[in-house]
């Protein structure tokens, strides 16, 4: 087994790098930049019941480091997404994770139960998460109850395993991660967007048409290491770290924290080549840092901890 | 096919008030770029921005493999791209998007509306156009006479009508007010600029052909981030993607 590989529930990754939701489409436009197949896992962009048309534009800004998205979801529902997209993803040997959203709990049962039986999917990100949508998303992600609730009847329809995709706007994540664990959930998907706002000096208004977005990119990485160590001290299933990594000394940083792969958002618009790159450069960082395998460096940077910190 | 390429700056010139010209060596054939695509940009070389800049392409040069790209100075990103030299590199994703049919087209004349830095693509469709045969009209649009550009290369193509918002040069008003005005001939009509314009543009002349290219911010650039998508006309889930299926759209195709 080559020193990249990770074994997760219902993921044999050849190595820890995915793409991140929403920042790959459903894999066709990078496709002409690489070869798929290199890639440890692909998250598609989340499916909903029906077709959503999403946000009004503009629903991007940039930020120091950063950037703000409010897309809102926009995808052509489960249906379509099963039959128009995920046939192409056989052309390529890499396991397909899908990101399920709803407004209401039906409806994420609905999502999970089509998109789980079909065999193009090896798992499924629940997304309770996503800030730029009015009804469902983050609502569910930010009280431990409802996460809990969505968590367990989306596990009872789901035929792959489920990573839950957690929300940073809460108080106390640990609260919310021990809640999905104990609902049911083979793995944490962390984090998503932090929300965030900006606003046009000349304009006198915020540029985003849906005025909040979702703030992603490096700007984000210390909040995402920093909920990741603490959730990791708390939970024993796996974590997929995402949140503003570009290199691959970000992506030993979050497998330190405790993450066992990880996922690449924003730095795809950047550089399209990123997530081949990071894979290619990988190796050489593992061994620079003394470490063997990916395996070896999980949640390695807890060694020295000689407390827990604190729970918020 | 889109391919990630580091070009070269060849040459730098201010060509209106924050307006900025550059030439670009790249190592690439363009022989498949067509008028109306556009380049992706990226902005420095760390992490300071993580969004590429859409800049339009204004000229090329296929036999040496120059690219003429034309931007305004709006932000940081633009601000840092007006600094570099020439010599430096450029990290940029070509050719983007779709560009102007016009192989597909019989255009025995064409009238070509532009606003302020909607004006460059329309230079090198001009330049397609007359090579095609077509007998071209423009009318270029700019809010005052120091962002005036590209007026005496428009006028070696053909007839040129300059129009600025506030009357310091040329007509008085806005690009519709000149096709008033000059009631010109025309079997299409192109135009790119804001979508105020565009709207105004496509309403005057619903009843005719016509292409538009359409601005907005982008995330990706090559069409998986769903950042700058436009409606369909009657339909409440139906899209296009500015950046990968246009910013060229047949004028009646996207709701404005």
């Amino acid at each position: 087994m080559s020193n990249l590989a990770v074994e997760l529930p219902g993921l044999s990754l050849k190595n820890p790098i995915m793409p991140a939701s929403g920042c790959f489409g459903f894999g066709r436009e990078y496709s002409n930049f690489y070869d798929l197949s290199r890639l440890g896992a692909v998250i598609i962009k989340a499916a909903t019941g029906e077709a959503r048309f999403g946000n009004a534009t503009p629903r991007v800004a940039e930020t120091a480091s950063g950037m703000l998205n409010a897309i809102g979801l926009q995808n052509p529902g489960v249906e379509k997404i099963i039959a128009e997209q995920l046939p192409f993803f056989r052309n390529y040997d890499t396991p397909i994770i899908a990101n399920v959203a709803g407004s209401t709990i039906e409806e994420y049962e609905l999502v999970a139960e089509a998109i789980s039986n079909s065999p193009d999917i090896a798992a499924i990100e629940l997304n309770i998460s996503c800030p730029n949508v009015k009804e469902g998303g983050v609502q569910f992600g930010t009280d431990p109850v409802l996460a809990s609730e969505v968590t367990r009847r989306v596990k009872a329809k789901s035929k792959v395993p489920v990573y839950v995709k957690l929300s940073p706007n809460v108080t106390n994540i640990v609260d919310i991660a021990t809640a999905v664990e104990a609902a049911g959930a083979d793995g944490l998907s962390m984090i998503n967007t932090l929300t965030g706002m900006q606003i046009d000096l000349n304009a006198r208004k915020p540029i985003l048409a849906n005025k909040i977005g979702g703030l992603s990119g490096p700007a984000i990485k210390p909040v995402a290491i920093r909920m990741i160590y603490q959730v990791k001290q708390h939970v024993s299933i796996p974590i997929i770290g995402m949140g503003g990594i570009t290199t691959a000394e970000d992506v030993l940083e979050f497998l330190l924290a405790g993450s066992s792969a990880v996922a690449i958002g924003t730095a795809n618009f950047q550089n399209p080549l990123i997530c081949p790159e990071i894979i290619e450069a990988l190796p050489a960082v593992l061994k620079k840092y003394g470490f063997s395998s990916i395996q070896d460096a999980i949640g390695k940077g807890h060694e020295h901890a000689t407390a827990n910190i604190s729970r918020t | 096919m889109i391919t990630k390429s580091i070009v070269k700056i060849e040459q730098i010139n201010e060509i209106a008030l924050d307006t900025i010209e550059m030439k670009l060596k790249t190592p690439i054939s363009l022989e498949e770029v067509n008028p109306g695509q556009f380049i992706h940009v990226r902005i420095g070389s760390d992490h300071a921005h993580q969004l590429r800049r859409p800049i339009s392409i204004a000229d090329l040069d296929k036999v040496n493999q120059i690219m003429t790209i034309v931007f305004k100075i709006v932000g940081s990103g633009t601000e840092i791209l007006a600094r570099a030299k020439v010599g430096e590199e450029l990290d940029v994703l070509l050719p983007c998007g779709t560009g102007y049919p016009i192989d597909k087209l019989e255009v025995p004349k064409a009238l070509l509306i532009g606003g302020g830095i909607g004006v460059p693509p329309l230079y090198y469709l001009a330049k397609q156009l007359v090579e095609k045969g077509t007998e071209v009209t423009a009318i270029l649009g700019f809010q005052a006479k120091e962002h005036v550009f590209y007026e005496e290369k428009f006028k070696a193509l053909g007839n040129c009508h300059v129009v600025t918002n506030d009357g310091s040069y040329g007509h008085q008003g806005f690009v519709t007010d000149v096709i008033d005005i000059e009631s010109p001939e025309f079997d299409y009509f192109f135009s790119c600029g804001p979508t105020p314009m565009l709207r105004a543009v496509s309403t005057k002349l619903e009843n005719s052909n016509g292409y538009i290219s359409l601005e907005e911010r982008m995330g990706c650039g090559v069409g998986t981030c769903f950042a700058c998508v436009i409606p369909v006309p009657g339909s409440a889930t139906d899209y296009k993607k500015i950046c990968s299926d246009g910013p060229v759209f047949e004028a009646s195709e996207v709701a404005l």
